[in-house]
């Protein structure tokens, strides 16, 4: 028994009115976790009862701590008939689970009904009594650490990262069971709210079980994903990167080891890029993988690009042999694990060597009725064969891991296409595991400290390269060498030189398919899949030479299966990284060259695609130094081949030739306009607008080339649906639509929040569905974060290197402290003033401090503010604590949608609702922010003919606490003494 | 709003079943579709975390023009041209914040459940706009209605209103329903009407004296829309009624009591009877008319008019007085001051600053009439009227 959970109900307020006769409600509480419950008194007509029950104590196996969530029925007391359910909180007690986040949930939460929303808030605590269990063969992993964020939270340092762990629990849906025929929509929605919380509190026990195996004591990067199989059932799944992390309690402690991976880079050999020799990769751009696969269930594996970002050649030289790539393999420690992945966006300075480009798979399955719940190895499998096509890809770029790693899934019917992708890169082993370090690579010896430009050289051998690509010698270091493009699924690094600012790059691309059932229809899917990978791939690299730029940052992809069009939109953030090459220009070529109007058109076109690049490069301040090619100053191993880009439908061997018409530029990217299509996508990369002045957006965490940001942020969902009308559609007219639809929505966003300029929209996230045959839905969740336009970039730069120098000092004095990584030492460059600041006014300050600042609203009459972002930091604010993940899953229904407000009034208030809820969770566990926040699902449905709608909504985050940097001074002034000691004990506990 | 027990087992089984064929059967058409686009908008929505509020279109909200009216006028204010948005990007803007102040109406009906609320995350200084704003009211709307019954009756009359001051009609009923609403609220609390006013709308202390005025009107119509009274203001009103809630309600005398500041001193009102004498009695009202007189000799522009009309406007003034016990006289009030006073004065040309030498000097030398027992009850009567008649003369 080694828990005993208490919980205490103390009012309600602002209840509805459920007795008409009376205009009051007799409202009582039931308290029930797992299958014992506890009741509070009626307490008679009041809208705003004080129950101040007694403490309800559930003593339970930790098991259960970790799987149930606490639920908390409000209720109507009524003599003659059934009691009333007002509505229900479901209160996660994870976090007080672990020793180091909250020790008490206390405040107001908001009562939820399904069918009615939010009715009313009630006051509750809860508590925890953990007792020592050290069993070890116990099921439970209470202690361990979760953490949404993909990068080494702000608070800790890394002192192994272990690696990948994923698991996956199926079950019924509750909306498919014979029962849900005679229970009420409340009944079964409530039901699926439980089980699903159920399952997800089971899969994060299962996960922190193998991160215990592994050693470590925490898990980041945590993404957990639903999946609504329909009539097979209900999938919830998980990935994320097991570490071992230490506290930074104590500011004195975090300055020197921030500074110290810099040290001692120095002094290692360990450090030191590996040599190229020990790889070989020979590969093509596109893999076509093992054909259609019939087992028990249908399934297709879909041929998968790698994008690496190297002008990508035309497609027909098929996959060398695959197989001699595995004969020579790094000896690296990753490899002997079973998938070398990290779900990490953003790393500690040192740990990404180099980066070889963006892998992806993706296969098409078919589902079918999960027969034994407890038994999920279908599923597994069809996870394990992406992965392994995953690693064998990164393998080919020459690269032992994969970063930036995430997996998702799209739904229709009965089809299901799975997708994963990440950037296949060289990593340091020195973070991964005590006994890697020895024997692993091969180190050549260099003098200089890992470059900045490091992380963009080559992975793979540039005589054995795996696809036809253009390389140079870096243009920062002019020692090794560098692609002319890099894609990547990461954030950029932070200590990468990016010349001007970056922007939000979207390929977009609809394609109509014929409605078919089951195999036929899989089949069609995964035959289509290929030409979509390419044409989204060709739209992304279109778009960023058009902006002067040459590396994609986040690049995230997402197809998207509907009943009769299949959806690709991808996004990512475009800079130019000054390592890399200038690009080219875009070069428009027409098929028939006799034809004197149609040249001038074509050079009129040419001419506003020139125009255009000049003008972005104003815009986003692109103007690299110029360099001569002399200076450079080198012979260039492969002869000059120009990179083409060829519509896929046009890739005959022919043509190539036709069009190999000379230009100036050594890589001019080729357009050819063969046909109408081809001039409906000139134009529609023309037709791409730039933010209004003022305003800029990345879908990375922070923007390149900007870092005065204030502390005013704004983050936001938008969901538009769209209907087609269905009359002859094409891929054309759908493309346009479609196109129009996101464009529009950005430009609504710009306008929106005009009031904030100068603003920058960060980590914008576009979620595409297809709800229904000609509907399309799109979901935005990004943050507006303002800057400081005046404040010059010069001075934070100054700022940084003197605290910098300054630690360097300290650090002499203070080498007992472990000469470890740790996130704070992200500070290296280009990067916020907030970090900055937080470097320099580090300052000792206890937990006990926060409590007092982030009291617990309730206390007042005012509700204290929660801050959301998808970002994992606050700007201008220092995360002190980490309080335990949010991960919330609400269904709304409504039967009168029309007097809600018709489908926009209703969503526009259920998405109000779940943010309120996630806040209140927040403020409850004694958090004024959630960062990482992230929107992970909206699954839309109406039936306006009924009048009848349906929405799910999952979210996640981490819930913290921050303290703005200015009250930090004012409290490091009024308390100087570190809390060393707690952090010490704590320390011991983590490990 | 009846709760899950309303609903059975077996009602609930067409709702069961539209969700197992979601798909709905091929959408009758919306609207006719212009040919050529082959899209429509069914659904489009902004959440912020913190609430945006434009205080443009909050303004227009307030004032009840539909979206596509709003639309227009903020095309023909420029902001088009300012932010290079298109009319699609506006409209979309303007049906997002319509639909959210539509969410926060039933909140501003109890601005403190704003204040408390958890769904919308809003700054405090937002919140004090947001009520402030809903709460402010039309000059040309509240003289329609300063004074009447606050009834579902009055109600019907808004379309005139409405047609009368060119003010929508969504709006006057916005502006019905908040007088009406802070008058069922405050109507039968102990302590000051403009303190529970403030506590209960969190309206700035200029705006809760205003309602306390159109509360106080209402709960003792005062008829203002005579056509002798159209020249007179809101404000002029509100300052009469400030000073008549200060000294002749019952909270005058007694700050525990019910209703203390909505309801006249019925005492008092009776007492005032007394008041004839000074106008009945004749060697009384000679010798008030001998003090003044004597008094004001020299120091009045229009002396002989006012030597002239003493007793007219002495017996005006008592009268008005001796009659307020009747609730039909109450509600003439204003009416009556302005006949019997206002009017002979301004007929006389009498300037403000003589008017002011003259009442001060009248309700002074009362004192000095011996035979004279009440003067309590006079400097109550007369202290407040005499502040009011200076406001209320005026052309």
């Amino acid at each position: 028994m080694p828990g005993k959970l208490k919980v205490k109900i103390v009012a309600g307020r602002h209840l509805p009115v459920m007795d008409r006769a009376s205009d009051l409600t007799d409202a009582f509480v039931e308290v029930k976790f797992g299958n014992t419950t506890f009741k509070t008194d009626v307490y008679l007509k009041s809208l705003n009862p004080q129950w101040n029950s007694e403490w309800f104590k559930f003593e339970v196996d930790d098991e259960d701590l970790q799987d149930e969530p606490l639920q908390i029925t409000v209720l109507d007391h009524d003599t003659y008939s059934a009691n009333d359910a007002i509505g229900k909180v479901y209160i996660d007690i994870d976090p007080l689970l672990y020793s180091e986040a909250a020790t008490v949930i206390s405040g107001w939460f908001p009562i939820y009904d399904t069918i009615h929303g939010i009715r009313g808030e009630i006051n509750v605590v809860v508590k925890v009594d953990l007792f020592n269990d050290l069993n070890r063969f116990r099921q439970s992993s209470c202690g361990v650490k979760f953490f949404c964020t993909t990068s080494i939270p702000k608070c800790y340092r890394a002192v192994i990262i272990h690696g990948f762990v994923e698991e996956l629990v199926v079950n019924e849906d509750p909306e498919y069971q014979w029962i849900d025929r005679i229970r009420t929509p409340r009944a079964s929605n409530e039901a699926r709210q439980r089980l699903i919380s159920l399952m997800s509190g089971e899969l994060q026990r299962k996960i922190g079980l193998k991160v215990l195996e592994m050693r470590g004591n925490a898990v980041v990067g945590y993404l957990q994903c639903f999946d609504l199989e329909g009539e097979s059932g209900l999938v919830v799944r998980a990935i994320g990167t097991a570490c071992t992390l230490d506290k930074l309690s104590s500011p004195a402690a975090f300055l020197p080891a921030c500074n110290s991976p810099s040290k001692e880079m120095k002094e290692s050999p360990l450090v030191h890029p590996p040599s190229h020799g020990c790889r070989s990769t020979h590969n093509s751009p596109i893999h076509t993988a093992t054909g259609s696969r019939l087992t028990q269930n249908f399934s297709v594996s879909v041929p998968t690009l790698i994008y690496t970002g190297m002008g990508s050649g035309s497609a027909g030289k098929e996959g060398g042999p695959f197989k001699a790539l595995l004969r020579q393999q790094t000896q690296s420690a990753l490899e002997q694990r079973e998938f070398p992945f990290f779900t990490l966006t953003a790393f500690p300075p040192g740990f990404l060597v180099h980066v070889g480009g963006v892998v992806s798979a993706r296969s098409v399955k078919l589902l079918d009725r999960i027969h034994n719940p407890d038994e999920p190895e279908t599923r597994d499998a069809w996870w394990a064969e992406i992965r392994q096509e995953i690693k064998s890809h990164a393998k080919a770029l020459g690269c032992h891991a994969v970063v930036g790693y995430s997996e998702s899934t799209s739904i229709c019917e009965e089809v299901c296409i799975l997708s994963a992708s990440g950037t296949a890169a060289v990593l340091n082993p020195r973070f991964l595991q005590d006994g890697t370090v020895e024997g692993c690579l091969e180190q050549r010896l260099e003098e200089n400290l890992p470059t900045r430009c490091g992380f963009c050289h080559i992975p793979y051998d540039e005589l054995n390269m795996p696809f036809p690509a253009h390389l140079t010698y870096c243009y920062n270091c002019r020692k090794q060498k560098v692609p002319d493009v890099l894609f990547t699924t990461i954030d950029l690094p932070t200590d990468a030189t990016v010349i001007g600012k970056g922007c939000l790059i979207q390929a977009r691309l609809c394609r109509l398919k014929k409605k078919a059932q089951a195999e036929a229809n899989a089949t069609a899917i995964s035959n289509l899949l290929p030409f979509m990978e390419y044409e989204v791939h060709t739209q992304l690299m279109n778009k960023l030479k058009l902006k002067g730029m040459n590396a994609l940052f986040g690049l995230r992809i997402q197809i998207t299966v509907g009943e009769n069009m299949l959806m690709g939109l991808a996004s990512a953030t475009g800079v130019y990284l000054a390592a890399l090459p200038t690009p080219g220009g875009i070069q428009i070529a027409g098929k028939t060259p006799n034809d004197g109007s149609y040249e001038q058109h074509i050079s009129h076109m040419q001419k506003k695609i020139n125009d255009t690049i000049a003008k972005n490069k104003e815009l986003y301040e692109i103007s690299p130094p110029e360099i001569s090619e002399e200076i450079i100053g080198s012979p260039i191993p492969e002869p000059r081949q120009r990179s083409r880009l060829l519509r896929s439908q046009s890739e005959s061997s022919d043509e190539v030739t036709e069009l190999d018409l000379s230009h100036g530029k050594k890589d001019a990217f080729v357009l050819e306009i063969d046909d109408t299509d081809a001039m409906e996508d000139v134009h529609s990369l023309l037709t791409d607008v730039p933010p209004p002045s003022g305003f800029y957006s990345c879908n990375t965490e922070i923007m390149p080339g900007i870092n005065n940001w204030t502390s005013e942020i704004q983050m936001f969902t938008s969901v538009r649906v769209i209907r087609l009308s269905s009359l002859n559609l094409t891929n054309q007219a759908l493309n346009k639509n479609f196109n129009d639809l996101c464009e529009n929505l950005l430009k609504s966003l710009y306008f929106k929040l005009r009031s904030m300029i100068p603003c920058c929209l960060c980590h914008v996230n576009f979620t595409v569905s297809l709800p229904e045959d000609e509907l399309i839905q799109v979901t935005v969740t990004a943050v507006a974060i303002t800057f400081d336009k005046n404040q010059a970039l010069q001075t934070t730069k100054t700022h940084v290197e003197k605290s910098l120098q300054r630690a360097s000092t300290d650090n002499e004095e203070l080498l007992q402290f472990p000469l470890e990584l740790c996130s704070d030492s992200l500070s290296s460059h280009p990067l916020p003033p907030a970090k900055a600041v937080t470097v320099e006014k580090a300052s000792p300050v206890g937990d006990g401090n926060f409590r007092n600042r982030s009291a617990p609203p309730c206390a007042n009459s005012t509700v204290g503010v929660v801050k959301m972002t998808p970002l994992s930091f606050i700007p201008g604010a220092k995360i002190t604590k980490y309080l335990g993940i949010i991960n919330m899953f609400f269904i709304r229904e409504t039967t009168s949608l029309r007097e809600e407000g018709g489908v926009s009034g209703f969503l526009h208030a259920f998405i109000a609702e779940v943010f309120a809820m996630v806040r209140a969770h927040v403020a409850a566990l004694g958090g004024n922010a959630v960062v990482s926040y992230i929107m992970k699902q909206c699954v839309f449905m109406e039936n306006p003919n009924k009048n009848q709608a349906q929405c799910l909504i999952n979210v996640s985050g981490d819930a913290v606490v921050f303290v703005r940097e200015s009250d930090l001074e004012v409290v490091s002034t009024q308390q100087p003494t570190a809390n060393c000691q707690s952090s010490c004990t704590e320390g011991e506990v983590t490990t | 709003m009846l709760g899950p027990g309303a609903r059975s087992g077996i009602s609930a089984l067409p709702e069961v079943a539209w969700r197992r064929h979601a798909r709905p059967q091929q959408c009758p058409a919306r609207g006719a579709r212009a040919p050529g686009v082959a899209m429509t908008s069914e659904l489009d929505i902004f959440v912020g975390n913190t609430t945006l509020i434009d205080e443009d279109v909050y303004r227009l909200w307030l004032d009840g023009y539909s979206v596509t009216d709003a639309v227009a006028l903020r095309v023909r204010s420029g902001i088009l041209e300012q932010t290079g948005a298109t009319a699609a990007v506006l409209q979309s803007d303007t049906m997002d914040h319509y639909r959210t102040f539509h969410m926060l109406e039933r909140l501003l009906h109890a601005p403190p459940k704003l204040l408390h609320q958890l769904i919308f995350q809003i700054p405090p200084s937002r919140q004090a706009l947001l009520i402030e704003r809903y709460y402010a009211f039309d000059e040309a709307f509240v003289r329609e209605v300063l004074g009447k019954k606050l009834s579902k009756g009055t109600k019907k009359d808004l379309d005139d209103i409405s047609t009368k001051t060119g003010i929508t009609l969504k709006s006057c009923r916005r502006q019905f329903d908040n007088f009406k609403r802070v008058f069922k609220v405050v109507e039968e609390m102990r302590g000051s009407l403009v303190d529970n006013i403030q506590q209960h709308f969190l309206l700035s202390d200029r705006l809760a004296r205003d309602y306390a005025a159109i509360v106080f009107f209402a709960n003792n119509r005062f008829e203002t829309g005579k056509k002798k009274l159209q020249y007179l203001s809101f404000g002029d009103f509100a300052f009469c009624a400030e000073l008549m809630i200060q000294n002749w309600t019952l909270g005058a005398v007694d700050s525990q009591m019910d209703d203390m500041d909505m309801d006249l001193d019925k005492e008092f009102l009776q007492d005032l009877k007394e008041l004839k004498v000074l106008v009945a009695d004749k060697d009384l009202l000679d010798l008030h008319k001998s003090l003044v007189c004597t008094a004001l000799r020299g120091k009045l522009g229009v002396f002989s008019e006012m030597e002239a009309n003493f007793k007219n406007l002495s017996r005006g003034l008592v009268n008005v007085a001796a009659k307020l016990t009747h609730n039909k006289d109450v509600r003439d009030l204003f009416v009556d001051l302005v006949e019997k006073f206002v009017e002979p004065c301004r007929s006389d040309h009498w300037p403000l600053s003589d008017v002011r030498f003259f009442l001060n000097q009248y309700s002074a030398s009362v004192h000095s009439l011996d035979g004279f027992r009440h003067q309590t009850l006079w400097d109550r009567y007369m202290g407040t009227l005499h502040g009011c008649l200076l406001r209320l003369y005026h052309d």
